[in-house]
């Protein structure tokens, strides 16, 4: 019996290939997306994982020199000695790499396992490690043991060994260990010249770079909405068409469960399947991106990730579950509506597609809930989970108020429609809905991330080039390495009457974190080029007067201190706030105040980097390069770094963009396949029409335009829910994420480009259904009006 | 002369071989004269029904409706003609089911660019209808449907009308009520009517019978 | 860092596990090995000796509270060489390492110490004599006044070592044979020393006062291939005869066994292989593994048939190289107390 009735279940994909190839298509299109998102963003991640590992930086407290880049060897001791448990990092670069010296014996990981292969050693070896890309770096000098699990860019090797490539007899930074000992003196009374920065407040690479992530993250959180709509759809529909077949085979005496056992099988099975060609679509599609999405770290922030792309467990098993849990949840309902199906109830497909239409009332009620709830969560809740929570309550509100929506608007124009055929057009069109309703979901989705995370990338671009204009306003920048230089600098370009920024800096603690802590030459540059978030007016005299102190947004909103507060910068030195600045993807707190004031805090701290306003800066480089002696690498035009600047936000675009057409792609494919499942049903919807007198171009057009008119309506809501979505981003997550707030920037062009691209999208999508319907033979439609007799 | 067969040929390709369905057929049917249309199952009856309706183009020979040969006609010219002269009621599905009882009715007067609203609610009053008149198909009985259907069809003001097996699906009683109705609009607005049934009571309400007997009038 | 890269960190200096307890059987190439008729030449022996492969300085006591509970002490330095020789800074092959633990009847505090020889972090001074490694250290003017420190990140301890007897010489004058096959060390004790001191336990500070027994033994390579790990006995009976013995377990389950006995005015009598016995009465389930926590050990030649007995059987030491060592209690012909140290139980 379950042979005979498997192969009637299965005659069905035999006589529907086209069904049988949605629904493998539609799986395996949403799982390539999802997974696709995935793989690049965990190859990033696991990149900025080995890389923060690699540095050993990412878990650890570290102690750094309070002044200088250089800690004593003797000093290392001295901290052991007294039962401080550090390890010694000495690092710098060699070739364009960065070589990092580590002593294996006292480093922090590692000590558990011991049963694992045998490595090369790293213990007094005249081996460095490094991936094959870093080895060919590094030439053929040094020998190189190559690993590919060591981050690019990025050699290691035995400290003694790091030491001696790099001419240094000192360390770089130390690590602290988790477990220290009882007894331990205090730091000041061993070694007062470091300082503890702790683990939370590093300068980690993997931090700076999640709001990078964030746009990615949001990107796969869509998809999987998207795809677990086309997934939904596909599954309905398919067992729409069963349900004749499904009857007549419990009427013949198949037991309820054997059936749903079987379909259950089956449809899991062909589940896997799509999922399974998904995966490897995701795969392709993230190893054309990856590139890419590389570049663009790099340049962002300096952060390396490989090019390679490695099946992950995280992704590729993520996509299969997408996969699987989707179609289980999809087929749940369905094999539920089966099993409470009295056997002998006709089989009215079009009974279906109207008696879904008193779910849209259902809905609408969780619609508004949920975009109730949204604005609640917006107006009342802090805190990143809630930003998602906000996410994702908007975007299953809309979506699920979009039939509704749609169907009132269709309501309206039959109503204002006085021809016949138009009037026919609206209530045939809202018809279709339930059928449509899940593909146009997916659309409103598809389309509406797109303008939210266009926005909020556009945005972040032109806030991010307006603060380089701010920042890179001297012509010249030259970064010195030692006080000699620096006195030498100012001394050449004060003899020749050059305005010169000079740039004092160190690390402080205060307010319960580190404070990244500025002393500026107030001039006329920073009068013109600084915007502010908030000032006082004259801010930038009340700085130079020594009277005040300019503060970044991260350090107003940790420190909860904005305009006017005061901020205590030593015991005995209170300044109130002149003006909140911008500090768009730094994590530190900073504090500005002026040369003056800075120089009476540390007199023993001289400016290392420099801002020159000059007219003449490739003369003027050559001539510091050969009269003060500092190197051509240490001289920086801001040219440059505008255009490299602007070269990652281009790369950002692509990856961007071509994940805003896979995704319109996806949705694109989703209502094709429900207009092709659905187009079966509608001959005898048409029929009639056609033999009232329209002709079968004329009704295929109306397809079309169908097709496109409802895309038009679904843009119109996606435009909205789009900034909405780029609202909650900017102004929720991000300040939740990262401390700082992106202003938004619209960006109309760009909305009617993308909407332009859905109604293509749809046209394409309808159009092979409106040429199949303009070539049906008069005779399956004269076929519907003859009973069998 | 409102419907006028000439020599008309019609045959269907079944695998390699062609059955002929229509041989030689030819007749008239004039300005509010009924015909019936009689004959076995496969006897060309639907065939002939739909070549008179311009929804099938016969191989050889001519159909005039309304004095235009619709073998000289494009598709959009029958479609037009639909529009304008021609009413079909089938056995099934007539219905638009998007639409209420009240829009199908007038659906095709609309078409047609000629609603008389006193006349369709005449004709839905005649037929029983007038309270179902805001209901959407599917909450219709088969024999309210068929109603809705004649009713549409009659609305249009159609030089010709035809229906094939319009009672079919129907118990006797209601088939005869239906039909009675149907003949009497008809009869009042001239119309001519064909109709394909092999009901001899129904065959028997007409002006004229034709009987098809494989492909050909007996 | 991969995992892997930071694996042999340990099996770099110790070699692979397949080969002996932390592959103190592996080769010994280009390391001097002991031999017999060292005339040993102080304090210079009481320092490193780099060409050895491998080194320790090995301190336990058995020590007392005011309350008269009983505590156990460990404190050991090793060194060991990636090649033989040493040099200047993060150029010298020298490993150093120590595990420090304290005992109590129910409780057992163990922790262990890295670091690189060459740059003074980790290492054996001999005039005055200093061995250390980080801030734990044995310190002292010569090898009979000692102080003894160490901390973990839950007990420490800060001790002072009075020496009451002679160095004590094992085996062949101090050259200890350890397999038939003639695998060797030097070994030396220093068993006579009292002891005071506090410990730091997360509970408190607690004094005590007991004896110390002092060990330095080095060797290129004291256990032969098939040997898998010792049953290692230092007992102080009352009436202060002192017994060391040990029992090498063969992969084949065979015994090597060696003993000293040392009488109270340092007097020693060295026993070779056939001797001295030690079998399991009672085992323990320790971090997954059955350990013996009852022994009885015999010397038939000094009427010894004693019962040992683990003071806390849960006495392991789950660092890098896991072992059980632990103070015990001594009855039957004799009593007493003293250390067990047992490796090589998988």
């Amino acid at each position: 019996m379950i042979r005979s009735c498997l192969s009637a279940l299965l005659s069905h994909w035999r006589r529907n290939p086209l069904q049988l190839f949605a629904y493998i298509a539609g799986l395996a299109l949403a799982t390539a997306l999802w997974s696709g998102v995935q793989a690049i963003n965990s190859e990033a991640r696991a990149s900025y994982q080995a890389a923060a590992a690699t540095l050993g930086e990412g878990q650890n407290d570290l102690l750094f020199p309070k002044h200088g880049d250089r800690i004593p060897q003797k000093t290392y001791v001295l901290l052991r000695h007294s039962g401080w448990l550090v390890s010694p990092i000495v690092s710098g670069r060699l070739n364009d790499v960065r070589l990092i010296g580590i002593d294996l014996v006292t480093s922090t990981t590692g000590l558990a396992s011991r049963k694992e292969a045998l490595e090369p050693t790293l213990i007094g070896s005249d081996s460095l490690l490094a991936n094959e890309e870093t080895a060919l770096r590094l030439g053929s000098s040094l020998e190189i043991t190559v690993d590919a699990s060591i981050a690019p860019g990025i050699a290691i090797g035995d400290i003694g060994l790091v030491q001696r490539l790099l001419g240094r007899d000192d360390l770089s930074h130390l690590v602290l260990l988790p477990d220290q000992p009882i007894g331990q003196p205090a730091l000041d009374t061993i070694a007062p010249n470091l300082r503890l920065q702790s683990a939370l407040t590093a300068t980690n690479v993997a931090e700076l770079t999640n709001s990078f992530h964030l746009n990615l993250t949001a990107f796969g959180l869509l998809s999987f909405a998207v795809g677990l709509f086309i997934v939904h759809s596909t599954i309905g529909l398919a067992f729409e068409q069963r349900r004749g077949m499904i009857r007549t085979l419990r009427s013949l005496g198949v037991p309820l469960h054997t059936l749903v056992i079987l379909i259950t099988t089956e449809m899991m099975m062909l589940a896997a399947i799509g999922a399974g060609f998904g995966i490897v679509l995701g795969y392709l599609i993230a190893a054309f991106l990856l590139p890419d999405v590389a570049a663009t770290l790099r340049g962002l922030y300096g952060a390396q990730i490989s090019g390679t792309l490695e099946l992950r467990a995280s992704w590729w098993v993520s996509g299969l579950l997408l996969g699987l849990v989707g179609t289980a949840a999809a087929l749940s309902s369905q094999i539920w509506r089966i099993a409470t199906m009295p056997i002998l109830v006709s089989v009215k497909p079009r009974a279906w597609l109207v008696a879904t239409a008193s779910r849209f009332r259902l809905h609408s009620i969780v619609a508004a809930a949920l975009l109730c709830a949204t604005v609640l969560l917006a107006l009342f809740c802090d805190g990143l989970l809630a930003g998602f929570v906000l996410l994702g309550c908007l975007l299953i509100g809309a979506a699920l108020a979009l039939p509704a929506i749609t169907a009132y608007i269709l309501t309206l124009l039959q109503k204002h429609t006085v021809a016949p055929v138009w009037a026919w057009f609206w209530a045939d069109t809202r018809q279709q809905l339930p059928g449509l309703s899940l593909a146009l979901m997916a659309l409103l989705l598809a389309v509406s991330a797109n303008i939210g995370v266009s926005t909020m990338v556009s945005s972040f671009r032109l806030t991010f080039v307006s603060f380089l204009d701010q920042r890179l306003a001297p012509e010249l920048f030259v970064e010195v390495n030692s006080a000699d230089q620096s006195v030498a600098l100012e001394t050449f370009l004060g003899s020749r009457k050059i305005e010169i920024l000079p740039l004092l800096t160190t690390q402080v603690t205060m307010l319960e974190q580190t404070v990244a802590l500025y002393g500026v030459r107030v001039g006329q540059t920073y009068r013109d080029a600084w915007v502010f978030l908030d000032e006082t007016p004259a801010a930038w005299d009340l700085v130079e007067a020594n009277n005040a102190v300019v503060v970044n947004e991260q350090l107003a909103r940790r420190a909860d201190l904005w305009v006017g507060d005061l901020v205590q910068i030593t015991t005995d030195l209170a300044l109130p706030i002149a003006a909140v600045v911008g500090d768009y993807g730094n994590p530190q707190a900073q504090i500005i105040i002026s040369e003056n004031t800075f120089q009476g805090l540390h007199p023993e701290i001289h400016p290392l980097r420099f801002g020159i306003r000059t007219q003449a800066a490739a003369k003027l480089r050559l001539q510091i390069i050969e009269l003060v002696g500092i190197d051509d690498s240490a001289i920086i035009d801001q040219a440059a770094i505008k255009a490299l600047s602007l070269n990652v936000f281009e790369r950002t675009f692509v990856v961007t963009s071509a994940l805003n057409v896979l995704t319109l792609g996806v949705a694109s494919f989703s209502i094709l396949m429900s207009l092709l499942t659905l187009a079966d049903l509608r001959v005898p919807q048409l029929a009639p029409v056609w033999a009232l007198g329209l002709t079968r171009r004329h009704l295929g057009w109306l397809e079309l335009l169908r097709s496109v008119i409802l895309a038009t309506i679904v843009f119109v809501c996606a435009l909205p829910l789009g900034l909405a979505l780029a609202w909650v981003l900017l102004t929720i997550i991000n300040v939740e994420a990262f401390g700082w707030q992106l202003p938004i920037y619209l960006f109309p062009i760009n909305y009617l480009q993308l909407g332009g691209y859905a109604l293509v999208a749809a046209f394409l999508a309808a159009t092979w259904p409106a040429v199949r319907l303009i070539s049906t033979s008069t005779s399956t439609l004269l076929g519907i009006f003859a009973s069998e007799r | 002369m409102v419907l006028r067969f000439e020599e008309v040929r019609k045959s269907f390709r079944d695998g390699d071989s062609v059955v002929p369905v229509l041989q030689d057929i030819s007749f008239e049917l004039k300005a509010g004269q009924t015909l019936a249309l009689r004959g076995e199952s496969g006897s060309g009856k639907s065939t002939l029904l739909h070549i008179a309706g311009a929804l099938e183009a016969p191989d050889a020979g001519h159909v005039w409706v309304s004095g235009q040969d619709l073998t000289r006609l494009n598709d959009n010219r029958r479609a037009r003609l639909r529009r304008t002269d021609i009413a079909l009621v089938f056995q099934q599905f007539n219905l638009i089911p998007s639409l209420t009882v009240e829009a199908n009715i007038s659906f095709h007067a609309a078409l047609s660019g000629h609603v008389d609203l006193l006349h369709i609610e005449q004709i839905s009053a005649a037929l029983g209808l007038l309270g179902q008149m805001k209901k959407y198909p599917e909450a219709l009985s088969g024999g309210q449907q068929q109603r809705v259907a004649i009713a549409r069809a009659i609305a249009a003001k159609p030089k010709l009308m035809l229906a094939d097996e319009p009672t079919g699906n129907l118990d006797e009683a209601t088939a005869q009520d239906v039909l009675e109705q149907m003949l009497k609009l008809v009869v009042q607005m001239g119309t001519a009517l064909m109709v394909v049934t092999h009901s001899p009571n129904i065959a028997a309400r007409m002006d004229r019978q034709l009987h098809l007997r494989s492909g050909q009038l007996a | 860092m991969s995992v892997r890269l930071l694996v042999f960190l340990l099996l770099w200096p110790f070699g692979v596990m397949a080969q002996g307890f932390s592959g103190l059987g592996a080769g010994a190439e280009g390391f001097d090995k002991p031999a017999p008729n060292l005339v040993f030449n102080f304090p210079t022996d009481h320092g490193a000796h780099p060409k050895y492969r491998i080194e320790w300085w090995y301190l336990t006591a058995n020590l007392n509270g005011p309350d008269g509970t009983a505590y156990g002490l460990q404190w050991t330095l090793f060194r060991t060489a990636l090649v033989p020789g040493e040099a200047e800074g993060w150029q010298s092959p020298q490993i150093w390492f120590a595990h420090a633990a304290v005992t109590t009847p129910d409780l057992h505090f163990a922790t262990e110490r890295f670091a690189r020889g060459g740059i003074g972090q980790a290492g054996v001074d001999i005039n005055p004599f200093r061995a250390w490694i980080d801030e734990w250290a044995l310190d002292g003017v010569d090898l009979e006044t000692l102080t003894l420190t160490a901390n973990g990140s839950d007990f420490g301890y800060n001790m002072s070592l009075q020496a009451e007897g002679p160095l004590i010489f094992h085996g062949d004058n101090g050259y200890s044979v350890k397999a038939a096959g003639g695998q060797a060390s030097y070994y030396y004790s220093q068993p006579f020393f009292q002891v005071k001191g506090t410990l730091k336990l997360p509970t408190g500070d607690i004094a005590v006062t007991g004896s110390a027994w002092l060990d330095h033994e080095w060797s290129s390579q004291p256990l032969s291939e098939d040997q898998s790990g010792w049953d290692w006995f230092s007992l102080s009976l009352l009436g202060g005869a002192k017994l060391m013995g040990f029992q090498l377990r063969q992969v084949d389950g065979s015994l090597y066994n060696s003993a000293t006995w040392i009488s109270p005015d340092g007097a020693t009598t060295s026993y070779g292989d056939g001797n001295f016995s030690a079998t399991s009465l009672l085992t323990s389930d320790v971090v997954d593994r059955e350990l013996p926590t009852q022994w009885r050990v015999k010397l038939p030649d000094r009427g010894v048939d004693v019962v040992v007995t683990a003071l806390n059987p849960d006495a392991w030491m789950g660092l890098s190289i896991p072992y059980w060592e632990g103070p015990v209690t001594v009855s039957g012909s004799h009593t007493g107390q003293g250390y067990l140290e047992m490796t090589g139980y998988e």
